[in-house]
């Protein structure tokens, strides 16, 4: 309850609270709201907002409702940053979990395994993902995850690093437990709030990082993501630019809201830090 | 009487609201003479360094002076600018650190840093103040001071370090010394070395001191005048000699009371040489650091080659300084360190022979406490199940667990319903009970405990003490008792092993020991105990600290 007080006492997390379940909102209530396909031709293409009563938000190149298309990319955009997300923090807990609490060759294995993926542009090895294994939504949500992983590992370690000396590790060693047992039981729990507010920024990548190959044209085109979106706007970007920009503005509030979570929550569980403001 | 240099009147500091009073300073008054040493002595959270950083004008942004005065030659530093202040801090009031390793800049060398007082202070040229910074080394006799001015805090001892901070504080010949816990950091010999310096340099500079402690031991060794502060306030104060010997107030008799004697108790019945449980063969360990190449390579005997034995039911001290290779000796006893060679046998098994999985199974043999009661305790799970672990991995039920954790909580002392809570719900000295707890539940052949009492206030430490006493009786505890405390191991051990750099240089009964040490080193240790020559005697009148009920945060 403390916990919860303390986050919601910042008005900008507050904010990023509200900005997220309105997204989530919209993610909900995509089959109330738009019933149907919103990729089916809906009216005449290319009306500006407001221009028509039936489109609020207008229509894109192919004639689709723009507003349509933000309810249901709503829900495949958290889907894929969520999911992403997950298999990112996954990936690089385990793999942070065990460099940081062998050490050694083991440590040093991981780590240079983790520096490959930390040196290649992440952009570019998820193009080559793509490029290898297609383009479908899963694909894309996996090779996302895929390309994340090595910061949370970094953190996971360095949080192990100093946790795994601490005299109640060797309690629990002198006491009989394996090493599975402590790494997961003892130490893990005390280490996950640093690496849980890091989640948001990983989640916050996802998005833009999906929305990026949308743009390319190299998502999957059978979905409606915002990044389809602004990708199907980019050709008239220069008369018609509201088509690309107010899926721009959809996936700025969202990661906005993951950012201003994140960054509550490090402040609610840093109790250290509330006195500066 | 002299006139005091510096008087502090009725200062009152408020804490931040929701604390656990409303004051961290209560009307607090003392006066600091020129030529004398005033100790003000209390157990954490008594305010007594407040106190100090209060008169240095530095207290944190959160705590505000409500009242009072703090007047220094006549003058209320409560008045005076930070442009002022700044001006009489190092000058004319020097200060002395209780972590030389903090205070201290680790990217200047200590040259560097105690010319900078004179940079800052004076107009003295460069090669005056490199004159001066080698005498301030020489006169706190740090070997070679040469060397010591070029060199990099990290590059010099614990000892040598806190000596360079006292050259610093006293740079400007400062008529007024405040030292915050300068030697509780220290090794016994070093700190006995320290408190001479300190008492030299004010002899011959005619300073006054105001020494900060939590120590009753250091007080006999240095004071001239005591504070006793409690609460934020001060409860008891006169010249050393009438507090130590003639306390009035009932909290500083029961402090002194507290403080554990150097002469081991007659303990009665000697129980008849048993039967040998726990035998450590040639056990040694040795660390090599260095780079492959074996550029600065050194090689530290850590555990060099040490033999000893246990007899069930005794509980054996080893006692050291920092560096002598007790704490590694102890978790060896426990495999959290391989020994390189050598047995630890407990009954009919060597545990260092065995593989993980083995010793697994045989850690109903030997159990541990721990050091520090905020680390050795999990902050994310409950009390209860920290005790009931060990149980639970060796394949109890948790139910039953939960309620022989129950059981084990009413033995060390603690209300079973605490079983819920979270650690830091708990104080310091009911957390040492907690880790007790988790160490007896699996009901081990030995308990090795190391600095079990360390970091406890010596009210605590006494009744922890006390707790060890009783469960030995009862439950006739065999165990290892690490300590630097040369009292504490006193009262507590029946047999002490001396170390030194990695070796067991004497191995006695208890008394023995204390009584006629064989070795020279031990005599230097005994030797060194701050205020050894000096025996609390109050009497029966002494009403022990009441075992405070479990108070909850």
């Amino acid at each position: 309850m403390r916990f919860f007080r303390l986050f919601l006492a910042r008005p900008a997390s507050l904010i990023g609270l509200v900005l997220f379940l309105v997204v989530l909102a919209m993610a909900l209530g995509a089959d109330q709201f738009y019933p149907g396909d919103p990729l089916d031709l809906a009216g005449r293409p290319l009306q500006w907002p407001l221009a028509d009563g039936r489109f609020p938000l207008g229509t894109d190149v192919q004639g689709r409702d723009i507003a349509a298309v933000l309810f249901h990319g709503a829900r495949v955009t958290l889907g894929i940053g969520v999911v992403a997300t997950v298999i990112a923090m996954a990936i690089g807990i385990a793999v942070g979990a065990f460099a940081g609490f062998y050490g050694g060759g083991v440590d040093e294995v991981l780590m240079r395994v983790t520096e490959a993926f930390q040196t290649l542009p992440n952009f570019l090895l998820l193009l080559v993902l793509i490029a290898v294994f297609g383009s479908d939504i899963t694909t894309v949500t996996v090779a996302i995850g895929v390309v994340s992983w090595p910061a949370s590992a970094r953190l996971t370690r360095s949080e192990f690093q100093s946790l795994r000396s601490r005299e109640f590790v060797q309690a629990a060693r002198v006491l009989g437990m394996r090493d599975v047992g402590i790494i997961f039981r003892e130490v893990l729990p005390n280490a996950l709030p640093p690496v849980l507010v890091y989640a948001s920024v990983v989640m916050a990548v996802a998005i833009l990082l999906e929305s990026a190959l949308a743009f390319l044209n190299l998502s999957d085109p059978n979905v409606a993501s915002w990044g389809n979106l602004i990708g199907a706007g980019r050709a008239v970007l220069r008369t018609q630019w509201y088509v690309s920009a107010i899926p721009g503005l959809a996936i700025l509030a969202t990661v906005l809201a993951v950012s201003l979570i994140g960054q509550g929550l490090n402040d609610a569980l840093n109790p250290r830090l509330r006195d500066r403001t | 009487m002299t006139e005091p240099l510096l008087s502090v009147r009725d200062l009152t500091v408020a804490l931040p609201p929701g604390g656990d009073r409303r004051h961290a300073l209560d009307a607090v008054s003392l006066d600091l003479r020129p030529g004398e040493i005033h100790c003000v002595v209390g157990e954490s959270g008594s305010g007594k360094s407040m106190t100090a950083t209060a008169i240095m004008g530095l207290l944190a942004p959160t705590l505000t002076v409500e009242g009072g005065r703090i007047l220094f030659r006549g003058r209320d530093l409560r008045e005076v600018d930070e442009r002022g202040l700044r001006r009489i801090r190092g000058r004319e009031i020097g200060m002395i650190f209780q972590e030389p390793m903090t205070a201290l800049n680790p990217l200047h060398t200590i040259g560097d840093q105690i010319a900078e007082m004179f940079r800052a202070h004076t107009d003295l040229r460069a090669s005056e103040i490199a004159g001066r910074v080698e005498k301030l080394l020489a006169d706190v006799h740090i070997p070679d001071p040469k060397a010591a001015a070029r060199a990099y805090p990290h590059e010099l001892s614990g000892g040598q370090r806190q000596r360079a901070m006292i050259a610093m504080a006293l740079a400007l010949e400062p008529s007024v010394l405040i030292a915050d816990e300068p030697t509780t950091a220290l090794d016994v010999t070093t700190q006995a070395q320290i408190l001479s310096l300190i008492r030299e340099l004010q002899d011959r500079t005619g300073a006054a001191v105001l020494f900060i402690t939590h120590d009753f031991g250091v007080v006999a060794e240095i004071a001239d005048r005591v504070s006793v502060m409690q609460h934020g306030r001060v409860v008891e104060h006169g010249t050393a000699e009438a507090v130590l010997d003639r306390p009035k107030h009932p909290y500083t008799r029961a402090l002194i009371a507290a403080v554990p004697s150097t002469v081991p108790p007659k303990r009665a019945a000697r129980i008849a040489p048993g039967e040998t449980l726990l035998e450590v063969e040639g056990a040694g360990k040795t660390y090599r650091t260095g780079s492959l190449f074996g550029r600065r390579k050194r090689v530290v005997r850590a555990v060099d080659d040490v033999t000893l034995t246990l007899e069930r039911g005794r509980t054996l001290g080893i006692v050291g300084e920092s560096g002598s290779g007790k704490s590694t000796l102890a978790r060896m006893i426990v495999r959290l360190i391989d020994p390189d060679h050598g047995a630890v046998r407990i009954g009919d098994v060597d545990l260092a022979s065995l593989s993980r999985r083995e010793l697994r199974e045989q850690s109903r043999r030997v159990q541990m406490v721990f050091q520090d009661p905020h680390a050795s305790l999990n902050p994310r799970r409950r009390a209860g199940d920290l005790v009931a672990q060990g149980l639970v991995v060796h394949g109890m039920a948790r139910a039953e667990a939960l309620d022989r954790a129950r059981r084990l909580f009413a033995l060390v002392g603690l209300d079973p319903n605490g079983i819920d809570r979270f650690p830091h719900e708990f104080s310091g000295g009911q957390r040492q009970r907690i880790g007790l707890a988790r160490a007896l539940a699996l009901e081990p052949s030995v308990l090795v405990a190391d600095e079990p009492v360390s970091a406890l206030d010596v009210s605590v430490q006494a009744q922890i003490l006390e707790l060890f006493e009783r469960l030995k009786r009862e439950l006739g505890l065999t165990m290892v008792f690490i300590t630097h405390d040369l009292r504490v191991a006193a009262q507590i051990c029946d047999r002490i092993a001396v170390m030194k750099n990695g070796r067991v240089v004497e191995v006695g009964d208890a008394a023995e020991v204390f009584a006629h040490p064989r070795h020279d080193y031990t005599r230097t240790l005994l030797a060194a105990v701050p205020g050894c020559h000096w025996t609390p005697d109050l009497g029966d009148a002494v009403t022990p600290f009441p075992v405070r009920r479990e108070v909850y945060a």
